[in-house]
């Protein structure tokens, strides 16, 4: 398990590497695939306090990425809202939202609450494409840029698309794991893992079951949120996509696969998946051949993800 | 996707990059939806691009350069397609673009392509694309408009002014069903009902029902691709409609008669583009010989003809070697100056003129309206 | 009125299919506990093999058995190869495994076969059968029967066999079972070639209805996953009722309300299901062991 120690030393490591990375890449389109792996990184950290912490599964999780995604593209618009004050808009919209609907889902277990959580990110992914006039349809609709880039600018700091979105990523994914990593360690963060464990055991020690799931239910929708803001924002242009199935799956393998336990596996497991089609373009008729023979394997050799495994070969040949 | 591509090894091998060929080149890309939901539009146009630059190769390049295509499939989301487009701009270092299958992932690419300063030519039809004009995007496919206009003004000559609409909620169905309710009023048809169904539906006669008993329905117009126009041409001869059916250009293809079936697609009427009917033009039609000539090379290449779609990947790749052989330099700038210079060239799709204010250069006459009959084509205007 | 015959008829041709997809699913999960996502892929290879052996030149009856035996002899080995090693993983890797094996089938099959639409002739012809105003197509029939008779042979097989009640049982409590003398294994491999069997059949019945690609077993195993949700996992009933309900209420949804709206009306109204009824219609109870 990890201990407090453990948590500063992730930090550190993902900071390390954020800063660092840079330093290889020979061009600016690095620093596209890096905001990426960011972004995707920051909606699994939230699926690792939902799945890894408090053990319950979402197959809907891209609905809230959906939202605010969507918040940032219609909030300026509509409501004359700073972009910025949009994101903020969607991760306090899809908390409200997650709320409401965890409530009565989160009594449901195993399949019957991966039903019902698809059945969610399906309906938030058909408001989008159905509400045509408010939102493009499958069409999609574009997104105000932030503006920070242009202040910076101003300032004298000159960055590219490539450069500032990896920065911004970067920085909003350390603050989401930072904060990922107090939660392990604190009460509530027990009290998920108690029900982790076993829900009828947990109850028995005191552990408000029902009430420890919809908050870890909550704060993954709002990392989910987040980091749909942040893609919406970077590429200034957004379909109901990002709240479709697919999505949401593509989450979920990258928490699992990198190690759903582990904030710095959720990293992995999102680099992993961000650039298996980048790396397969030569062979892209054989993509979703390796992508699933990927997903299969690892589950069968490496349960608790590539990280963790990794992890505890390391440490069982220091024993 | 495998030949004559130069290709970086990816990420992994990124610190060492391999040398590129001595040889000059002309770097061109494309970002292509040849899998997911587009595959559809997206897979013949990747075989025609590779197709057409493997062809001009071999007949020694332009102006003695060789092309060489780098072929991403951004499986139809605009999120990779984003990324491929950066990719294709930073790091392949291409001169010129091709590609956005769907709307979705042209407007994407577009975005790049503009802020870089490399001419785009957009495979998708959406009217937004070119309206406004952006300095580097232009587009081959007719607006979604364009085909409403065409429809409606066929209706009217058959004094059809009632009509219900059953469109597909994908992005190509959307888009189009939008337009045609934008354009009815002003060709004076009124829609008088307007359906949808999810594109991988099984089954549309519930619409076409509530179609049917819509007080004064004259025709019925189905836009959409894929599996829907099929459906709802059986459901459509299933319910024993005895008004016409009206497809759209997203259909029109050989497979979809053949998917309806030929009996349920006898009299469907759609606006299509020269390239569908190629052995029936006459020899001294403008289109003939490019028509005949690209059906022929994708038939004996790939043994199935090519789509429409096909078709706009075929005009866009002609479109900017000739663009490119014109402005003789590899230069982004040059080749869009060319572009836009582009007068009278002849496509599958139409004839193209651009100018400042026009990046898409097509008018109506481009389409021609077509009836199914006895299971094969037959223009009828 | 007439209208209202047709929704209902639109509905169970719809429901049908939804309902052999998820009857699918039952035997599955009923040995072993899994939800096979890649059933939906199941579906898709009846319809595309079919297709392609009739256009090799195979009968299509011929070519339908193939392609089921085909489809049953990949669900075997899915088990073998897939399930198996990974026995005991918790739901969340259970569900990556099929859904990564789905992947896998779909990425096959588009290299294998290709990325186009297709479909072969109905059984009966397409002279559409009228009913009070109201018509339904012969392979709409062909459909609902299907759905029906593989229930009636589902639910003799889990009440009447020996085999059936073996299966029941290693879902149940698969060590008690394997100390009764059951040999799990062959359960297993039975469950799953059965399955893929019935995800075939479906195939080869609602081609010539929605038509075949590669890509068509996603949506058919979303929907037939909720209709079996909908109904109760794991009870052919609840399969067969849940996906016929499923069907009637799009249908009727598109046909009285909104088109639009009508695949959200049907997820809504699942959700609202499980609420009341978390377990579905005809799900029965569990208890948590600790």
């Amino acid at each position: 398990m990890m201990t407090a120690r453990g948590k500063w030393t992730q930090l550190a490591v993902l900071a390390l590497v954020i800063a660092l990375l840079p330093l290889f890449f020979p061009s600016g389109y690095y620093y596209r695939v890096g905001a990426l792996i960011f972004v995707n990184a920051l909606s699994v950290v939230g699926l690792v306090i939902l799945i890894g912490y408090a053990g319950q599964i979402s197959l809907g999780h891209a609905g809230f990425a959906g939202i605010g995604a969507y918040a940032c593209a219609l909030a300026p618009e509509h409501l004359g809202l700073h972009p910025g004050l949009a994101v903020i808009l969607g991760a306090v919209v899809s908390g409200i939202m997650a709320l409401l609907i965890g409530r009565p889902i989160l009594r449901l277990k195993g399949y019957y609450l991966a039903v019902a959580t698809l059945g969610f990110g399906i309906l938030v992914s058909m408001v989008l494409t159905n509400e045509r006039a408010l939102t493009g349809g499958p069409d999609g609709m574009s997104v105000e840029d932030l503006g920070l880039r242009a202040l910076l600018r101003d300032l004298g700091w000159r960055l590219s698309g490539g450069e500032f979105w990896y920065g911004v990523s970067g920085f909003v994914l350390l603050i989401g794991a930072w904060l990922a990593l107090n939660l392990f360690d604190s009460p509530t963060g027990r009290a998920m893992r108690a029900l982790h464990g076993s829900e009828v055991a947990a109850s028995t020690v005191g552990v408000d079951v029902a009430r420890q799931k919809l908050r870890a239910f909550v704060i993954s929708a709002v990392y989910a949120s987040v980091a749909g803001s942040l893609l919406a924002l970077q590429n200034g242009y957004i379909t109901p996509d990002v709240a479709g199935f697919m999505h949401s799956i593509e989450m979920v393998t990258m928490a699992v696969l990198g190690g759903v336990g582990s904030v710095l596996g959720a990293t992995l497991g999102a680099a992993i998946l961000t650039l298996l089609p980048q790396v397969l373009t030569v062979f892209a008729e054989y993509e979703q051949l390796v992508l699933g023979a990927v997903m299969i394997v690892v589950m069968i050799f490496l349960p608790q993800g590539l990280l963790p495994s990794i992890a505890r070969r390391i440490r069982g040949r220091g024993e | 996707m495998k030949l004559a591509i130069r290709t970086t090894l990816g990420i992994l091998a990124a610190g060492v990059a391999l040398p590129i060929a001595a040889q000059a080149e002309i770097r061109l890309g494309a970002s292509v939806s040849a899998t997911g939901p587009a595959a559809f539009l997206g897979d013949p146009e990747a075989k025609t691009i590779e197709m057409m630059v493997e062809e001009i190769n071999a007949a020694g390049g332009i102006n003695g350069e060789e092309i060489a295509l780098t072929l991403y499939d951004d499986g139809g989301d605009p999120n990779k397609a984003r990324t491929f487009a950066t990719r294709l701009v930073e790091d392949d270092e291409v001169v010129a673009i091709i590609g956005g299958s769907t709307t979705g992932t042209t407007m994407s690419i577009l975005d790049v392509a503009e802020d870089e300063g490399i001419p785009f030519i957009s495979l998708a039809g959406a009217i937004s694309i070119v309206d406004p004009v952006r300095d580097y995007v232009f587009k081959t496919p007719h607006t979604d408009r364009m085909a409403c206009e065409k429809i409606f003004a066929d209706m009217i000559a058959q004094g059809i002014t009632k009509v219900g609409m059953i469109s597909g909620t994908d992005g190509f169905g959307a888009s189009m069903q939008a337009q045609c309710s934008d354009v009815a009023g002003a060709q004076g048809v009124e829609i008088v009902a307007d359906e949808t169904y999810g594109p991988q539906d099984a089954d549309m006669t519930p619409q076409l029902t509530r179609i049917r008993n819509t007080e004064g329905v004259q025709a019925v117009l189905n836009p959409g691709f894929g599996q829907g126009p099929a459906i709802v041409t059986r459901n459509f001869a299933q319910l024993g409609f005895d008004i016409p059916l009206y497809q759209s250009h997203g259909v029109a293809s050989d497979a979809f008669i053949e998917l309806a079936g030929a009996d349920a697609a006898e009299g469907v009427r759609l606006p299509g583009t020269a390239l569908l009917i190629g052995d029936l033009l006459a020899e001294d039609d403008p289109q003939y010989k490019v028509v005949t000539e690209y059906a022929a090379a994708y038939q004996a290449k790939y043994d199935q003809a090519p789509s429409t779609f096909a078709g706009y990947a075929h005009d866009a790749v002609a479109l900017m070697v000739d663009a490119i052989t014109r402005a003789g330099e590899a230069d982004p700038d040059a080749i869009r100056d060319a572009l836009e210079e582009t007068q009278g060239f002849v496509g599958t799709t139409g004839t193209y003129s651009f100018s400042p204010k026009d990046h898409l250069g097509l008018d109506l006459t481009a389409f021609r309206m077509l009836q199914i009959t006895d299971g094969g084509w037959k223009q009828l205007d | 009125m007439d209208a209202l015959l047709q929704f209902i008829f639109s509905g169970m041709t719809v429901g049908a299919v939804y309902a052999l997809v998820a009857l699918g699913f039952t035997i599955i999960y009923n040995a072993s506990d899994v939800v096979n996502f890649a059933q939906g892929e199941f579906v898709m290879l009846g319809g595309m093999i079919t297709v392609f052996a009739h256009q090799a030149g195979l009968p299509l009856p011929l070519a339908a058995v193939l392609a089921i035996l085909a489809t049953a002899a990949l669900g075997v080995a899915l088990n073998k190869l897939a399930i198996e090693p990974a026995r005991g993983a918790p739901v969340v890797s259970l569900i990556i495994i099929t859904i990564g094996a789905s992947i896998l089938i779909r990425g096959a099959t588009q290299l294998i076969f290709d990325k186009q639409l297709h479909r072969f002739p109905s059984f009966s012809g397409d002279d559409p059968i009228r009913v009070m105003g109201a018509t339904i197509l012969p392979q709409s029939l062909w459909v609902i029967g299907g759905a029906v008779a593989v229930f009636v042979a589902l639910w003799l097989f889990f009440t009447r066999t020996l085999t059936g009640k073996a299966v029941l049982a290693t879902a149940n409590n698969r060590v008690a079972a394997q100390l009764v003398g059951i040999n799990t294994g062959w359960v297993m491999t039975l469950s799953f070639g059965l399955s893929a069997a019935i995800g075939a059949l479906a195939g080869v019945l609602v081609t010539p209805i929605t038509l075949v690609s590669y890509d068509v077993g996603v949506a058919l195993a979303l929907k037939g996953f909720a209709a079996a949700m909908l109904g109760g996992m794991g009870n052919p009933k609840g399969a067969l009722l849940g996906g016929l309900l499923l069907g009637l209420l799009e249908a009727l949804t598109a046909g009285y309300l909104s088109s639009q709206y009508k695949d959200a009306v049907a997820f809504i109204v699942i959700l609202g299901v499980l609420f009341v009824m978390p377990q579905g219609i005809f799900g029965h109870k569990s208890t948590e062991r600790v």
